[in-house]
Protein backbone atom coordinates (compact mmCIF):
# COMPACT_ATOMS: atom_id res chain seq x y z
CA UNK A 1 0.00 0.00 0.00
CA UNK A 2 2.80 2.43 1.13
CA UNK A 3 4.25 1.84 -2.34
CA UNK A 4 1.13 3.21 -4.05
CA UNK A 5 1.43 6.32 -2.13
CA UNK A 6 5.07 6.88 -3.19
CA UNK A 7 3.88 6.41 -7.06
CA UNK A 8 1.30 8.83 -6.34
CA UNK A 9 3.76 11.64 -4.96
CA UNK A 10 5.73 10.47 -8.46
CA UNK A 11 2.95 11.14 -10.64
CA UNK A 12 2.60 14.73 -9.45
CA UNK A 13 6.40 15.09 -9.35
CA UNK A 14 7.18 15.65 -13.01
CA UNK A 15 4.21 18.35 -13.66
CA UNK A 16 5.57 19.83 -10.11
CA UNK A 17 9.45 19.91 -11.49
CA UNK A 18 7.76 21.79 -14.54
CA UNK A 19 5.62 24.06 -12.97
CA UNK A 20 8.67 24.96 -11.14
CA UNK A 21 10.81 25.41 -14.03
CA UNK A 22 8.25 27.80 -15.67
CA UNK A 23 7.83 29.92 -12.54
CA UNK A 24 11.94 30.18 -12.49
CA UNK A 25 11.94 30.74 -16.15
CA UNK A 26 9.50 33.69 -16.06
CA UNK A 27 11.68 35.37 -12.55
CA UNK A 28 14.60 34.69 -14.34
CA UNK A 29 14.25 35.44 -18.10
CA UNK A 30 14.88 38.34 -20.17
CA UNK A 31 11.75 40.67 -21.07
CA UNK A 32 11.06 42.67 -23.99
CA UNK A 33 7.68 45.07 -24.95
CA UNK A 34 5.37 43.18 -26.36
CA UNK A 35 5.09 44.21 -29.97
CA UNK A 36 2.60 43.12 -32.38
CA UNK A 37 5.25 41.18 -34.74
CA UNK A 38 6.43 39.68 -31.53
CA UNK A 39 2.68 38.45 -30.49
CA UNK A 40 2.04 36.71 -34.47
CA UNK A 41 1.97 33.23 -34.51
CA UNK A 42 4.98 31.81 -36.39
CA UNK A 43 5.17 31.73 -39.82
CA UNK A 44 8.13 31.66 -42.35
CA UNK A 45 8.10 35.22 -43.64
CA UNK A 46 4.81 36.24 -44.32
CA UNK A 47 1.84 37.05 -42.34
CA UNK A 48 -0.83 34.18 -41.31
CA UNK A 49 -4.12 34.12 -42.19
CA UNK A 50 -7.29 32.66 -41.24
CA UNK A 51 -7.92 30.93 -37.73
CA UNK A 52 -5.18 28.36 -36.85
CA UNK A 53 -7.85 25.44 -35.46
CA UNK A 54 -8.01 24.54 -38.87
CA UNK A 55 -10.43 21.50 -40.07
CA UNK A 56 -8.03 18.26 -40.16
CA UNK A 57 -8.24 14.76 -42.10
CA UNK A 58 -11.55 12.41 -40.15
CA UNK A 59 -8.44 10.00 -40.71
CA UNK A 60 -6.83 10.45 -37.20
CA UNK A 61 -10.23 10.13 -35.84
CA UNK A 62 -10.64 6.86 -37.37
CA UNK A 63 -6.79 5.39 -36.14
CA UNK A 64 -7.85 6.71 -32.98
CA UNK A 65 -11.12 4.52 -32.78
CA UNK A 66 -9.14 1.54 -33.85
CA UNK A 67 -6.29 2.38 -31.18
CA UNK A 68 -9.29 2.38 -28.58
CA UNK A 69 -10.31 -1.38 -29.74
CA UNK A 70 -6.80 -2.55 -29.47
CA UNK A 71 -5.43 -1.07 -26.61
CA UNK A 72 -8.63 -2.09 -24.84
CA UNK A 73 -7.89 -5.52 -26.05
CA UNK A 74 -4.19 -5.61 -24.77
CA UNK A 75 -5.48 -4.78 -21.05
CA UNK A 76 -8.11 -7.71 -21.53
CA UNK A 77 -5.29 -10.01 -22.64
CA UNK A 78 -3.27 -8.58 -19.94
CA UNK A 79 -4.27 -10.45 -16.55
CA UNK A 80 -4.96 -14.00 -18.97
CA UNK A 81 -1.44 -13.87 -20.20
CA UNK A 82 0.03 -12.88 -16.36
CA UNK A 83 -1.14 -16.19 -15.36
CA UNK A 84 -1.05 -18.13 -18.76
CA UNK A 85 1.89 -20.36 -17.35
CA UNK A 86 -0.06 -21.04 -14.31
CA UNK A 87 -2.98 -22.29 -16.55
CA UNK A 88 -1.17 -24.02 -19.11
CA UNK A 89 0.98 -26.01 -15.78
CA UNK A 90 -2.88 -26.80 -14.49
CA UNK A 91 -1.97 -24.75 -10.89
CA UNK A 92 -5.54 -22.80 -11.24
CA UNK A 93 -8.69 -23.97 -11.32
CA UNK A 94 -9.17 -22.99 -15.16
CA UNK A 95 -9.05 -25.99 -17.76
CA UNK A 96 -6.27 -24.71 -20.11
CA UNK A 97 -8.09 -25.95 -23.34
CA UNK A 98 -10.94 -23.66 -22.28
CA UNK A 99 -8.82 -21.19 -21.69
CA UNK A 100 -6.85 -21.66 -24.82
CA UNK A 101 -10.40 -21.86 -27.24
CA UNK A 102 -11.54 -18.93 -25.08
CA UNK A 103 -8.05 -16.69 -26.87
CA UNK A 104 -8.64 -18.27 -30.32
CA UNK A 105 -11.67 -17.20 -30.24
CA UNK A 106 -10.84 -13.78 -28.72
CA UNK A 107 -8.21 -13.14 -31.21
CA UNK A 108 -9.97 -13.80 -34.05
CA UNK A 109 -12.77 -11.41 -33.67
CA UNK A 110 -9.76 -9.26 -33.25
CA UNK A 111 -8.00 -9.93 -36.20
CA UNK A 112 -11.20 -9.88 -38.17
CA UNK A 113 -11.40 -6.15 -37.23
CA UNK A 114 -8.55 -5.37 -38.62
CA UNK A 115 -8.91 -7.57 -41.72
CA UNK A 116 -12.56 -5.60 -42.16
CA UNK A 117 -11.34 -2.30 -41.35
CA UNK A 118 -7.64 -3.29 -44.16
CA UNK A 119 -10.40 -3.94 -46.57
CA UNK A 120 -12.35 -1.00 -46.31
CA UNK A 121 -9.15 1.09 -47.08
CA UNK A 122 -9.30 2.14 -43.29
CA UNK A 123 -5.62 1.92 -43.14
CA UNK A 124 -4.81 3.55 -46.03
CA UNK A 125 -3.60 7.22 -45.80
CA UNK A 126 -3.80 9.80 -48.58
CA UNK B 1 -2.33 1.55 12.21
CA UNK B 2 -0.65 2.67 9.35
CA UNK B 3 2.41 0.65 9.14
CA UNK B 4 4.58 1.52 5.73
CA UNK B 5 6.52 -1.35 4.01
CA UNK B 6 9.82 0.18 2.90
CA UNK B 7 11.38 -2.04 0.43
CA UNK B 8 14.95 -0.27 -0.84
CA UNK B 9 18.25 -0.28 0.96
CA UNK B 10 17.54 3.33 1.88
CA UNK B 11 14.21 2.20 3.40
CA UNK B 12 16.41 0.00 5.44
CA UNK B 13 18.65 2.34 6.90
CA UNK B 14 15.58 5.44 7.49
CA UNK B 15 13.92 2.62 9.76
CA UNK B 16 17.12 2.01 11.50
CA UNK B 17 17.53 5.92 12.69
CA UNK B 18 14.10 7.55 12.75
CA UNK B 19 13.04 5.64 15.89
CA UNK B 20 16.73 6.28 17.63
CA UNK B 21 15.93 10.04 16.80
CA UNK B 22 12.57 9.80 17.94
CA UNK B 23 13.99 9.54 21.30
CA UNK B 24 15.04 12.81 21.97
CA UNK B 25 11.22 13.71 21.25
CA UNK B 26 8.97 14.38 24.34
CA UNK B 27 7.36 11.11 25.68
CA UNK B 28 4.33 12.14 25.27
CA UNK B 29 4.61 12.36 21.28
CA UNK B 30 6.68 9.26 21.06
CA UNK B 31 4.69 6.41 19.20
CA UNK B 32 5.09 3.80 16.78
CA UNK B 33 2.82 5.46 14.43
CA UNK B 34 4.28 8.83 14.32
CA UNK B 35 7.95 6.74 13.86
CA UNK B 36 6.68 5.09 10.79
CA UNK B 37 5.35 7.67 8.92
CA UNK B 38 8.69 10.20 9.51
CA UNK B 39 10.35 6.92 8.34
CA UNK B 40 7.80 6.76 5.73
CA UNK B 41 8.06 10.49 4.76
CA UNK B 42 12.26 10.48 4.52
CA UNK B 43 11.93 7.62 2.63
CA UNK B 44 9.53 9.23 -0.11
CA UNK B 45 12.00 12.65 0.12
CA UNK B 46 15.31 10.79 -0.38
CA UNK B 47 13.41 8.37 -3.54
CA UNK B 48 12.04 11.80 -4.39
CA UNK B 49 15.69 13.37 -4.75
CA UNK B 50 17.40 10.41 -6.23
CA UNK B 51 14.86 9.69 -9.29
CA UNK B 52 15.46 13.54 -10.00
CA UNK B 53 18.91 13.70 -9.93
CA UNK B 54 19.15 10.30 -12.10
CA UNK B 55 16.84 11.60 -14.54
CA UNK B 56 17.36 15.48 -14.80
CA UNK B 57 20.60 14.60 -14.18
CA UNK B 58 21.01 12.21 -17.19
CA UNK B 59 19.49 14.65 -19.66
CA UNK B 60 22.41 17.71 -20.27
CA UNK B 61 24.73 13.86 -20.41
CA UNK B 62 22.63 12.37 -23.10
CA UNK B 63 22.45 16.15 -24.65
CA UNK B 64 25.94 16.05 -24.92
CA UNK B 65 26.27 12.38 -25.79
CA UNK B 66 24.07 12.61 -28.76
CA UNK B 67 25.80 15.80 -30.05
CA UNK B 68 29.14 13.99 -30.22
CA UNK B 69 27.61 10.36 -31.56
CA UNK B 70 25.86 12.60 -33.98
CA UNK B 71 28.74 14.90 -35.13
CA UNK B 72 31.52 11.60 -35.47
CA UNK B 73 28.97 10.03 -37.46
CA UNK B 74 28.74 12.89 -39.98
CA UNK B 75 32.74 13.00 -39.92
CA UNK B 76 32.46 16.21 -37.86
CA UNK B 77 33.87 16.86 -33.96
CA UNK B 78 31.01 18.43 -32.17
CA UNK B 79 31.59 20.57 -29.01
CA UNK B 80 34.74 21.63 -28.73
CA UNK B 81 35.21 25.34 -27.07
CA UNK B 82 33.97 24.91 -23.80
CA UNK B 83 35.70 22.67 -21.50
CA UNK B 84 37.72 19.63 -22.02
CA UNK B 85 36.21 17.88 -25.91
CA UNK B 86 33.53 20.77 -24.83
CA UNK B 87 31.88 18.78 -22.15
CA UNK B 88 30.73 22.02 -20.42
CA UNK B 89 28.66 23.25 -23.37
CA UNK B 90 25.19 21.50 -22.46
CA UNK B 91 25.57 23.37 -18.80
CA UNK B 92 26.17 26.76 -20.69
CA UNK B 93 22.97 26.21 -22.93
CA UNK B 94 21.17 25.02 -19.73
CA UNK B 95 21.94 28.63 -18.06
CA UNK B 96 21.14 30.36 -21.88
CA UNK B 97 17.47 28.14 -21.19
CA UNK B 98 16.91 29.68 -17.77
CA UNK B 99 17.50 33.03 -19.14
CA UNK B 100 15.28 32.99 -22.02
CA UNK B 101 12.32 34.97 -22.15
CA UNK B 102 8.54 33.24 -21.21
CA UNK B 103 5.95 34.57 -23.50
CA UNK B 104 3.36 33.40 -25.36
CA UNK B 105 2.04 34.64 -28.32
CA UNK B 106 -1.69 36.07 -28.77
CA UNK B 107 -4.66 34.11 -29.61
CA UNK B 108 -2.86 31.28 -27.61
CA UNK B 109 -5.44 29.39 -24.90
CA UNK B 110 -3.32 30.45 -21.56
CA UNK B 111 -4.23 27.58 -19.39
CA UNK B 112 -3.60 24.80 -22.02
CA UNK B 113 -0.59 25.97 -23.36
CA UNK B 114 0.97 26.04 -20.27
CA UNK B 115 -0.40 23.24 -18.81
CA UNK B 116 1.47 20.82 -21.53
CA UNK B 117 4.79 20.49 -20.66
CA UNK B 118 3.61 19.73 -17.11
CA UNK B 119 1.51 16.56 -18.60
CA UNK B 120 4.65 15.66 -20.68
CA UNK B 121 6.92 15.51 -18.20
CA UNK B 122 4.59 13.30 -15.18
CA UNK B 123 5.21 10.01 -17.60
CA UNK B 124 8.92 9.60 -17.54
CA UNK B 125 9.23 10.30 -13.60
CA UNK B 126 6.42 8.16 -12.70
CA UNK B 127 8.37 4.80 -15.28
CA UNK B 128 11.43 6.04 -13.56
CA UNK B 129 9.94 4.99 -10.07
CA UNK B 130 8.91 1.96 -11.11
CA UNK B 131 12.31 0.25 -12.80
CA UNK B 132 14.31 -1.82 -10.27
CA UNK B 133 18.05 -0.71 -10.71
CA UNK B 134 19.17 -2.56 -8.44
CA UNK B 135 18.29 -5.90 -6.21
CA UNK B 136 16.63 -3.73 -4.17
CA UNK B 137 17.07 -0.34 -5.06
CA UNK B 138 13.28 0.33 -6.30
CA UNK B 139 11.41 2.83 -5.47
CA UNK B 140 7.75 1.19 -5.76
CA UNK B 141 7.85 -2.63 -6.42
CA UNK B 142 4.19 -3.17 -6.93
CA UNK B 143 2.75 -5.93 -8.69
CA UNK B 144 1.18 -3.59 -11.42
CA UNK B 145 4.29 -2.38 -13.05
CA UNK B 146 3.42 -3.49 -16.48
CA UNK B 147 0.17 -2.21 -16.43
CA UNK B 148 1.42 0.88 -14.97
CA UNK B 149 4.16 2.16 -17.65
CA UNK B 150 1.33 0.94 -20.78
CA UNK B 151 -1.15 3.26 -19.25
CA UNK B 152 0.94 6.15 -18.27
CA UNK B 153 2.88 6.20 -21.16
CA UNK B 154 -0.23 7.10 -22.39
CA UNK B 155 -0.10 10.69 -20.94
CA UNK B 156 2.60 12.02 -23.09
CA UNK B 157 0.44 12.22 -26.20
CA UNK B 158 -1.95 14.20 -24.09
CA UNK B 159 0.45 16.96 -23.18
CA UNK B 160 1.69 16.97 -26.79
CA UNK B 161 -1.58 16.99 -28.27
CA UNK B 162 -2.66 19.93 -25.98
CA UNK B 163 0.40 22.40 -26.66
CA UNK B 164 -0.40 21.53 -30.14
CA UNK B 165 -3.72 22.50 -30.41
CA UNK B 166 -3.68 25.15 -28.17
CA UNK B 167 -0.56 27.10 -29.86
CA UNK B 168 -3.32 28.57 -32.26
CA UNK B 169 -0.48 27.87 -35.04
CA UNK B 170 -0.59 25.51 -38.16
CA UNK B 171 2.42 23.80 -37.43
CA UNK B 172 1.87 23.23 -34.34
CA UNK B 173 -1.70 21.44 -34.77
CA UNK B 174 -0.45 19.81 -37.92
CA UNK B 175 2.63 18.66 -35.57
CA UNK B 176 0.88 17.69 -32.42
CA UNK B 177 -1.67 15.49 -35.16
CA UNK B 178 0.69 13.71 -36.48
CA UNK B 179 2.61 12.87 -33.46
CA UNK B 180 -0.74 11.69 -31.78
CA UNK B 181 -1.41 9.61 -34.26
CA UNK B 182 1.76 8.32 -34.64
CA UNK B 183 1.98 7.74 -30.82
CA UNK B 184 -1.62 6.01 -30.35
CA UNK B 185 -0.50 3.91 -33.31
CA UNK B 186 2.70 2.31 -32.06
CA UNK B 187 1.78 2.63 -28.41
CA UNK B 188 -0.47 -0.61 -29.28
CA UNK B 189 2.63 -2.57 -30.45
CA UNK B 190 4.87 -1.53 -27.57
CA UNK B 191 2.19 -2.73 -25.24
CA UNK B 192 1.70 -6.41 -27.24
CA UNK B 193 5.75 -6.88 -26.81
CA UNK B 194 5.35 -5.96 -23.33
CA UNK B 195 2.40 -8.65 -23.23
CA UNK B 196 4.91 -11.41 -24.80
CA UNK B 197 7.25 -10.31 -21.85
CA UNK B 198 4.65 -10.83 -19.31
CA UNK B 199 3.51 -14.76 -20.86
CA UNK B 200 7.20 -15.39 -21.21
CA UNK B 201 7.68 -14.74 -17.01
CA UNK B 202 4.42 -15.21 -15.36
CA UNK B 203 4.20 -11.64 -13.58
CA UNK B 204 3.40 -8.01 -14.13
CA UNK B 205 5.67 -7.00 -11.49
CA UNK B 206 9.08 -5.75 -12.88
CA UNK B 207 11.16 -6.91 -9.86
CA UNK B 208 9.83 -10.72 -10.97
CA UNK B 209 10.81 -10.03 -14.15
CA UNK B 210 14.28 -9.36 -13.45
CA UNK B 211 15.13 -11.83 -11.37
CA UNK B 212 13.48 -14.85 -13.67
CA UNK B 213 16.37 -13.42 -16.12
CA UNK B 214 18.88 -14.24 -13.54
CA UNK B 215 21.63 -16.40 -14.48
CA UNK B 216 23.88 -16.62 -17.25
CA UNK B 217 23.74 -14.36 -20.29
CA UNK B 218 21.55 -17.42 -21.96
CA UNK B 219 18.80 -16.77 -19.43
CA UNK B 220 17.92 -13.31 -20.06
CA UNK B 221 14.83 -12.75 -21.94
CA UNK B 222 16.14 -11.96 -25.57
CA UNK B 223 18.07 -15.47 -25.88
CA UNK B 224 16.16 -17.29 -23.36
CA UNK B 225 13.57 -18.23 -25.63
CA UNK B 226 15.45 -18.59 -29.25
CA UNK B 227 14.87 -16.69 -32.34
CA UNK B 228 11.51 -14.94 -31.09
CA UNK B 229 13.10 -13.26 -27.66
CA UNK B 230 15.44 -11.17 -30.27
CA UNK B 231 12.49 -10.78 -32.79
CA UNK B 232 10.44 -9.35 -29.39
CA UNK B 233 13.53 -7.01 -29.07
CA UNK B 234 13.65 -5.93 -32.38
CA UNK B 235 10.09 -4.80 -32.40
CA UNK B 236 10.22 -3.49 -28.96
CA UNK B 237 13.54 -1.56 -30.04
CA UNK B 238 10.96 -0.13 -33.19
CA UNK B 239 8.08 0.65 -31.20
CA UNK B 240 9.34 2.54 -28.34
CA UNK B 241 11.72 4.84 -31.13
CA UNK B 242 8.06 6.11 -32.52
CA UNK B 243 6.99 6.09 -28.88
CA UNK B 244 9.39 8.65 -28.50
CA UNK B 245 8.83 10.31 -31.62
CA UNK B 246 12.65 9.71 -32.13
CA UNK B 247 14.15 9.79 -35.60
CA UNK B 248 13.75 8.12 -38.06
CA UNK B 249 10.59 8.21 -36.59
CA UNK B 250 10.49 12.17 -35.74
CA UNK B 251 7.76 12.92 -38.48
CA UNK B 252 6.01 15.10 -36.10
CA UNK B 253 8.63 17.62 -35.56
CA UNK B 254 10.13 17.31 -39.57
CA UNK B 255 12.05 20.81 -39.33
CA UNK B 256 11.40 20.88 -43.41
CA UNK B 257 7.79 20.42 -43.38
CA UNK B 258 6.26 21.33 -40.13
CA UNK B 259 9.60 23.65 -38.35
CA UNK B 260 9.17 22.36 -34.99
CA UNK B 261 5.77 20.63 -35.01
CA UNK B 262 4.18 20.79 -31.71
CA UNK B 263 6.51 23.17 -29.94
CA UNK B 264 6.99 25.70 -32.27
CA UNK B 265 5.30 28.61 -30.15
CA UNK B 266 7.24 27.50 -26.54
CA UNK B 267 10.11 29.07 -25.84
CA UNK B 268 12.36 29.20 -22.50
CA UNK B 269 11.79 26.70 -20.03
CA UNK B 270 8.69 25.25 -21.34
CA UNK B 271 10.27 24.64 -24.69
CA UNK B 272 13.15 23.08 -22.35
CA UNK B 273 10.38 20.61 -20.63
CA UNK B 274 9.66 19.35 -23.96
CA UNK B 275 13.02 18.88 -24.53
CA UNK B 276 13.57 17.32 -21.01
CA UNK B 277 10.75 14.68 -21.71
CA UNK B 278 12.53 13.65 -24.41
CA UNK B 279 15.89 12.93 -23.01
CA UNK B 280 14.02 11.10 -19.96
CA UNK B 281 12.14 9.21 -22.14
CA UNK B 282 15.10 8.23 -23.78
CA UNK B 283 16.52 7.36 -20.54
CA UNK B 284 13.34 5.49 -19.24
CA UNK B 285 12.37 3.86 -22.23
CA UNK B 286 16.05 1.83 -22.70
CA UNK B 287 15.92 1.14 -18.54
CA UNK B 288 12.33 -0.53 -19.73
CA UNK B 289 14.07 -2.66 -22.56
CA UNK B 290 17.40 -3.50 -20.18
CA UNK B 291 14.64 -4.65 -17.70
CA UNK B 292 12.65 -6.78 -19.70
CA UNK B 293 15.10 -7.59 -22.37
CA UNK B 294 18.76 -7.73 -21.36
CA UNK B 295 18.45 -9.12 -18.05
CA UNK B 296 18.18 -6.01 -15.21
CA UNK B 297 20.60 -5.90 -12.93
CA UNK B 298 22.34 -8.96 -13.42
CA UNK B 299 25.76 -9.07 -14.68
CA UNK B 300 26.41 -10.83 -17.66
CA UNK B 301 27.54 -13.94 -16.62
CA UNK B 302 28.74 -16.43 -19.24
CA UNK B 303 28.91 -20.06 -17.27
CA UNK B 304 32.33 -20.19 -15.83
CA UNK B 305 32.97 -19.72 -12.37
CA UNK B 306 36.57 -17.86 -12.42
CA UNK B 307 35.23 -15.21 -14.60
CA UNK B 308 31.64 -14.95 -12.93
CA UNK B 309 32.68 -13.96 -9.27
CA UNK B 310 34.39 -10.77 -10.81
CA UNK B 311 31.75 -10.07 -12.89
CA UNK B 312 29.50 -10.16 -10.09
CA UNK B 313 31.62 -8.30 -7.40
CA UNK B 314 30.48 -5.43 -10.10
CA UNK B 315 27.27 -3.81 -8.15
CA UNK B 316 24.07 -4.00 -9.89
CA UNK B 317 23.22 -0.54 -10.52
CA UNK B 318 26.60 -0.09 -12.77
CA UNK B 319 25.47 -3.16 -14.67
CA UNK B 320 21.94 -1.54 -14.85
CA UNK B 321 23.46 1.47 -16.43
CA UNK B 322 26.13 -0.16 -18.46
CA UNK B 323 23.07 -1.22 -20.48
CA UNK B 324 21.18 0.91 -20.29
CA UNK B 325 23.74 3.27 -21.74
CA UNK B 326 24.14 0.94 -24.48
CA UNK B 327 20.33 0.81 -25.55
CA UNK B 328 21.01 4.71 -25.25
CA UNK B 329 24.15 4.46 -27.48
CA UNK B 330 21.96 2.25 -30.07
CA UNK B 331 18.80 4.43 -30.03
CA UNK B 332 20.93 7.29 -30.93
CA UNK B 333 22.98 5.22 -33.84
CA UNK B 334 19.66 4.48 -35.25
CA UNK B 335 18.77 8.58 -35.16
CA UNK B 336 21.83 9.11 -37.12
CA UNK B 337 21.86 6.59 -39.71
CA UNK B 338 18.31 5.86 -40.77
CA UNK B 339 16.08 8.02 -43.40
CA UNK B 340 12.79 9.52 -42.29
CA UNK B 341 9.58 7.85 -43.33
CA UNK B 342 6.87 9.64 -45.06
CA UNK B 343 3.40 9.53 -42.66
CA UNK B 344 1.24 7.09 -44.51
CA UNK B 345 4.39 4.87 -44.85
CA UNK B 346 4.92 4.95 -40.76
CA UNK B 347 1.27 4.55 -40.28
CA UNK B 348 0.89 1.27 -42.28
CA UNK B 349 3.68 -0.01 -41.08
CA UNK B 350 2.46 0.39 -37.76
CA UNK B 351 -1.20 -1.18 -38.60
CA UNK B 352 0.36 -3.46 -41.73
CA UNK B 353 3.54 -5.11 -40.44
CA UNK B 354 4.13 -4.51 -36.87
CA UNK B 355 0.56 -4.95 -35.69
CA UNK B 356 0.11 -8.33 -37.56
CA UNK B 357 3.67 -9.71 -36.62
CA UNK B 358 2.48 -9.08 -33.12
CA UNK B 359 -0.24 -11.14 -33.09
CA UNK B 360 1.47 -13.85 -34.58
CA UNK B 361 4.88 -13.51 -31.54
CA UNK B 362 2.01 -13.82 -29.26
CA UNK B 363 0.75 -17.39 -30.19
CA UNK B 364 4.12 -18.23 -31.24
CA UNK B 365 4.87 -17.25 -27.42
CA UNK B 366 1.46 -18.92 -26.01
CA UNK B 367 2.69 -22.22 -27.79
CA UNK B 368 6.38 -21.99 -26.27
CA UNK B 369 4.78 -21.37 -23.17
CA UNK B 370 2.57 -24.11 -23.43
CA UNK B 371 5.06 -26.58 -24.61
CA UNK B 372 8.04 -25.90 -22.61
Amino acid sequence: MSEYIILSIFLFLGAFIAAAATVVGLLLGYRTKKTKNKMAPYECGMETFGNARIQFKVGYYLFALLFLVFDIEALFLLPVMANFKEIMAGHTVLSPVVVVIDLVVFLAILVSGLAYAWKKGLLKWE
Amino acid sequence: MFVPSITNPIGDVVREWVPKLAEYLPVAIQSETLNSIVAFLVNAVICVIAVCAVNIGSAPILIYMERKVCAHVQCRLGPMRLGWHGTIQTIADVLKMLFKEVYNPGGVDKIMYYMAPLIVLIAPFMVAALIPFGPTLVVADVDMGIPLIIAVNGFGVLGILLGGWSSNNKYSLLGALRSGAQMISYEISFAMILLFVVMITGSTNLMDITQSQSGTVLDWMIFKVPVIGFIAFILFFISSTAEMNRAPFDIAEAEQELTGGYHTEYTGTPFAMFYLAEYIALVTNSALATTCFLGGFHAPCIGVAAVDTYLNMVPGVVWFFAKVYFMIWCYMMVRWTFVRPRVDQLMSFEWKFLLPVNLVMLVIGAIYVALF
